[in-house]
């Protein structure tokens, strides 16, 4: 117990003395994070909302395969990647593999089907208590969706923080098409794997206790937006 | 200060519409069956122009079912609806408006309610701003224009769902039991709408339970019993000299059961 202490005591150490190498690895795993989060918002907010809504062949399959690739194995999606990414593969000219831009397009994929499951799922709820009103006013496809994704926008808020979870604490796609490269590709979860591997368990434990106090910040954040948006609301 | 809303309904006035014998909408042997079931058999309704046509029958009798036929919000699996002679098209749907038992409110504040139903029915800027205080005026909500739509009170959430409804500028207006639990002051507020609506020249197609209302409200009356037209016509005739069984035991208060157990007379454990 007496060195799980000291070893707590030397991570906090770490985080206040605000450790250069320490600010660039956590700068790189938001910078990872939030991209991806966004670019997967983009596309999941507006496609999930679309499978929620509209009725199109194929779209019972849609929904089914959004839900399954919510368990998509972060290793096989980092293999997929790598593969694309890799000298050899289609993508291969772009020169993008052990860049923070293959880490970043691995996590999107990984985040994408959550945010679209679960925004299908609170878009399809919305729609189906305001789909006789939008009939009856003749609301069209687009302001259809529109307005579904605006009202549902607080509920949409915490989908957008289930995929910042999954996100932040993503290892290991990121470590297969990013490669942990010292000051190039390291990131937070990344350097936790590395670090306690190598016995160096201060700045693992230092690491992840950042990670949870960021996660515990962005989840505050996001919180307290919403509670303001709503007391505003209700003034 | 007094809320315009809340006084009383204004007493049926003939002055500034124009109720004619021309059919406004036409249902035609209307049918429709879900889940193996049968709802409606064969409904031929017909709604005069200017008029305020009420639904009346005990529950699962077809009101509501009947009332999103003749709306278009879902299609009849037999039958047809007509609209002034065509049939019923997304295009002329928007020539009416229909408010819901419970209303329906987007979450947003009342004044947001209003600007999204009027844009999207394409009006915007000054326009549209007028109509909505206006819409706000008549329906005593002024004062409550930044306030969420969803915090009001059962009767408000109901006044601004008819007066987004009327600000559409339907030629005709359906409503669905619209007074259901709400207070008489509040029914008071809603009936006051309906009317001066129909002064206005906008038909109206009401479902109630409530015999009060239909007499407060009807000129028209269509009674529904088991997804058939019991008996129609005028209100007067229809509650005071009902000619069917179900409307006569609805005017009697007596709780009809069904044509072999003709009134509650023939029910369990009845004193009567």
């Amino acid at each position: 117990m007496d060195s799980f202490w000291s070893v707590l005591g030397g991570a906090f150490a770490l985080v206040f003395a605000l450790d250069p190498d320490l600010m660039e690895i956590i700068g790189l795993s938001m910078r990872v994070t939030l991209t991806a989060v966004f670019f997967a918002c983009l596309i999941g907010l507006p496609l999930g909302a679309a499978v929620g809504v509209f009725k199109f062949p194929g779209r019972t399959f849609l929904a089914v395969s959004l839900n399954a690739l919510m368990g998509l194995p972060p290793v096989v999606v980092g293999l997929v990647v790598y593969l694309l990414l890799s000298a050899s593969g289609p993508l291969g000219p772009l020169r993008l593999l052990y860049t923070p831009t293959a880490m970043i397009i691995a996590q999107m994929i990984i985040v994408t089907p959550i945010v679209a499951a679960l925004t299908r799922q609170v878009v399809d709820d919305l729609n189906r208590e305001y789909a006789e009103q939008f009939a009856s006013l003749g609301v069209g496809a687009i302001d259809r969706l529109v307005s579904l994704l605006w009202d549902a926008r607080y509920s949409l808020l915490t989908v957008a923080l289930a995929g910042f979870g999954r996100a932040v604490a993503e290892v290991g796609a990121v470590l297969i098409v990013g490669g942990n490269i010292n000051h190039v590709t390291r990131v937070m979860t990344t350097t936790i794997a590395l670090e306690t591997s190598k016995g160096n368990l201060q700045l693992a434990l230092a690491l992840g206790v950042i990670l949870l106090l960021i996660a515990f910040a962005v989840n505050a954040c996001v919180m307290a937006i919403r509670a303001t948006a709503v007391r505003a609301a209700y003034a | 200060m007094r809320d315009l809303a809340f006084d009383m309904p204004a007493a049926p006035s003939s002055c500034h519409r124009t109720a004619t014998g021309e059919p406004i909408l036409e249902a035609r042997n209307l049918g429709f069956e879900a889940g193996g079931q049968r709802l409606l058999h064969g409904v031929d309704v017909s709604v005069r122009r200017g008029a305020r046509t009420l639904i009346m029958g005990p529950n699962g009798a077809g009101k509501s079912l009947l009332l999103r036929l003749m709306h278009g919000l879902i299609k009849p699996k037999e039958g047809e609806v007509l609209w002034q002679g065509s049939p019923l098209t997304k295009k002329t749907m928007r020539a009416q408006a229909m408010v819901f038992q419970r209303p329906v409110l987007l979450r947003r504040s009342v004044l947001a309610n209003l600007k999204f139903a009027l844009s999207v029915r394409g009006l915007q800027g000054r326009p549209r701003a007028e109509k909505i205080d206006q819409a706000l005026a008549s329906a005593g909500l002024s004062h409550l224009a930044h306030r969420p739509a969803r915090v009001l009170s059962g009767g408000e959430q109901q006044r601004l769902a008819v007066v987004r409804a009327l600000a559409c500028e339907p030629d005709l207006l359906f409503l669905d039991e619209p007074t259901a639990n709400l207070d008489p002051a509040s029914t008071a507020a809603i009936e006051k709408l309906v009317l001066e609506a129909n002064a206005q020249g906008i038909t109206i197609v009401l479902v109630t339970h409530d015999a009060g209302q239909a007499k407060r409200l009807g000129e028209d009356v269509i009674f529904l019993q088991d997804g058939r037209i019991a008996e129609t016509g005028p209100v007067d005739q229809v509650l005071n000299r009902p000619r069917s069984e179900p409307a006569r035991a609805w005017r009697d208060g007596r709780l009809y059961l069904g044509p072999d157990l003709h009134s509650v007379s023939s029910y369990p454990g009845s004193n009567t």
